[in-house]
């Protein structure tokens, strides 16, 4: 960072977010890390950024960048000003969505699905317990201009923190973005990263240097082009709010044994201006069991051994719970050992010489969830082969209970994007003087 | 006769978004990436025996910038959902990498 920063850059940028790591933490406001985990990374850019009299600004804020997460870290950058005696003006842009904005939207057909979208209805946008539209440039441009210093923002495109300041500049959207796109994740686009970093980028108007700080690291064309393949269907496109980055024709040239430089991008403006959704609802609540099986009897035969054992639960829970319980909850087999990592994608079932069980049950509550699940755990463990005579227990369990609470599970219920009026319309941004 | 993994840097599946999944061959050479780009070896009829989908909704993109080859298929459960295996979609490449090259 301090090398980065006797480069004298104009701005520092952060994506604090993802959906990587699943729809909990949208739907609860959880963070993915600790407070002490963001404190330390915002520390190191807040006192960066106030030294060298540069904005700082942080996108997608505490993982989902939710209300709730916005909140939170703009808490944090209080904190860290109060203990280092800074100043600044800060801007919180706001991507938590209104139900009823998107209603109005559903009803004037401004929204429409991306590939494999679940359906989208008023009942969805009502169930859901966050919603938050993914910000593009303009809003960042729009707190700059208004002189924010340090720009904490909601849900946000990972490249548009980066590219905001660029394109306010008039610098040619082309090189921007794609310059964005390499950035986002820091030190991902060097050779070999074995460890998180920061990572440093020149934009010109026809080309883009980048440059780890890190002695450590090297980039070369290969990595760096590589880096347009990461977590994107294509690495030919790249959708954003206001346009599409195009880099068929991108060129990637070696400056030195650990620069590069990249040049021929295009850029498309789109048509219409859209805007992503995410949105994430309750789907249950979830108690689970771990256990493991060893016995060669038990193994040989494991396949009709488990659909036996499914069906006993099942049934002993319609003789506990009547037979009104079924439809209500949903009970799931992961077989360690054979296909817990794949599922149905799965091409080699063979198993060894012992395989790991997780029982899991997902109801409308914890209770719930927890009873039916002591049900299939006392069921499960003596659960016979014909060829052991007497009262077997098939099962290792390795803890007492059995059964874990997992606690609430959400799902992420849209993959759509919106229309708005005006690219701020979206994101309220709040001023505040720290 | 060489493994796939033997002619890559890189054999990775991830999400791409909680919609998508999306694998990348990232090879150590040129002359390996062509021949195996060349050779059609990873076609959507192959990936989709493989891994049980139809060839319709397989996307095969060669990508020469990298020497990568990428294919993206849906997600058979939402990112997370109740019974999805593996949230960030990063083990999903095994079927990959002894892949058996001529």
């Amino acid at each position: 960072m301090k090398r980065a920063m006797a480069r004298e850059p104009h701005f520092i940028g952060a994506d604090s977010g993802s959906t990587d790591p699943g729809p909990h933490y949208l739907g609860s406001g959880d963070t993915l890390f600790s407070d002490s985990a963001y404190k330390r990374d915002l520390r190191l850019m807040l006192l960066a950024g106030r030294a060298a009299k540069v904005p700082v600004i942080v996108g997608s804020a505490c993982t989902s960048g939710s209300d709730p997460q916005l909140e939170r870290l703009v808490g944090i950058a209080r904190e860290i000003a109060r203990e280092e005696k800074l100043n600044f003006r800060l801007a919180a842009i706001h991507s938590e969505q209104e139900k009823t904005y998107l209603k109005d939207k559903l009803r004037e057909r401004r929204i429409t699905p991306l590939a494999n979208a679940p359906e989208l209805n008023e009942d969805v946008i009502d169930r859901s317990a966050h919603i938050v539209g993914m910000a593009g440039i303009e809003p960042f441009v729009e707190a700059l201009e208004n002189g924010a210093e340090v720009i904490i923002a909601g849900r946000s495109s990972d490249t548009s923190i980066f590219s905001a300041m660029p394109v306010m500049h008039g610098i040619n959207p082309a090189t921007v973005w794609h310059a964005a796109k390499i950035l986002e994740c820091g030190a991902a686009c060097v050779v070999q990263r074995t460890y998180p970093d920061c990572n440093f980028a020149i934009v010109r108007d026809d080309h883009f240097i980048v440059e780890p700080p890190n002695p450590d690291y090297r980039c070369d064309p290969d990595s760096v082009a590589s880096h347009n393949l990461y977590e994107n269907s294509t690495p030919y496109e790249l959708v954003e709010p206001s346009g599409v980055l195009n880099t068929y024709s991108a060129k990637y040239e070696a400056l030195s044994d650990r620069a590069v430089k990249v040049s021929g991008s295009t850029f498309e403006p789109s048509a219409r201006y859209t805007i992503k959704l995410e949105g994430a609802e309750l789907a249950g609540y979830q108690t689970i069991i771990i256990g493991s099986v060893r016995d060669p009897i038990i193994l040989r035969q494991f396949d009709s051994w488990l659909s036996g054992l499914v069906k006993a639960a099942k049934d002993r829970i319609a003789a506990v719970f009547g037979r009104e319980m079924e439809g209500k909850y949903d009970f799931n087999v992961r077989v360690f050992g054979k296909n817990a990592t794949m599922g149905p994608l799965e091409p080699e079932t063979a198993i060894g010489h012992e395989v790991g069980l997780l029982f899991q049950v997902t109801a409308e509550t914890q209770a719930l969830a927890t009873s039916l699940m002591k049900s299939v755990g006392h069921i499960a463990v003596h659960y016979p082969v014909p060829e052991w005579t007497g009262l077997i227990t098939s099962i290792a369990y390795p803890y007492s209970p059995a059964e874990i609470p997992r606690g609430p599970s959400y799902r992420f219920n849209m993959n759509h994007v919106v229309e708005p009026e005006t690219p701020l319309e979206m994101f309220r941004i709040d001023y505040q003087r720290v | 006769m060489a493994k796939l993994w033997e002619l890559t840097k890189l054999i990775r599946s991830k999400n791409s978004g909680p919609f998508e999944l999306t694998f990348d061959v990232i090879f150590k050479d040129r002359e390996s990436y062509i021949k195996v780009r060349d050779a059609k070896l990873i076609n959507a009829e192959w990936f989709a025996r493989t891994y049980h989908l139809t060839p319709e909704v397989v996307s095969i993109i060669d990508y020469d910038a990298a020497n990568a080859i990428k294919i993206t298929i849906p997600r058979p459960t939402i990112s997370g959902d109740i019974n999805d295996t593996d949230v960030y979609g990063g083990q999903q490449h095994g079927p990959l990498v002894d892949v058996e090259v001529p």
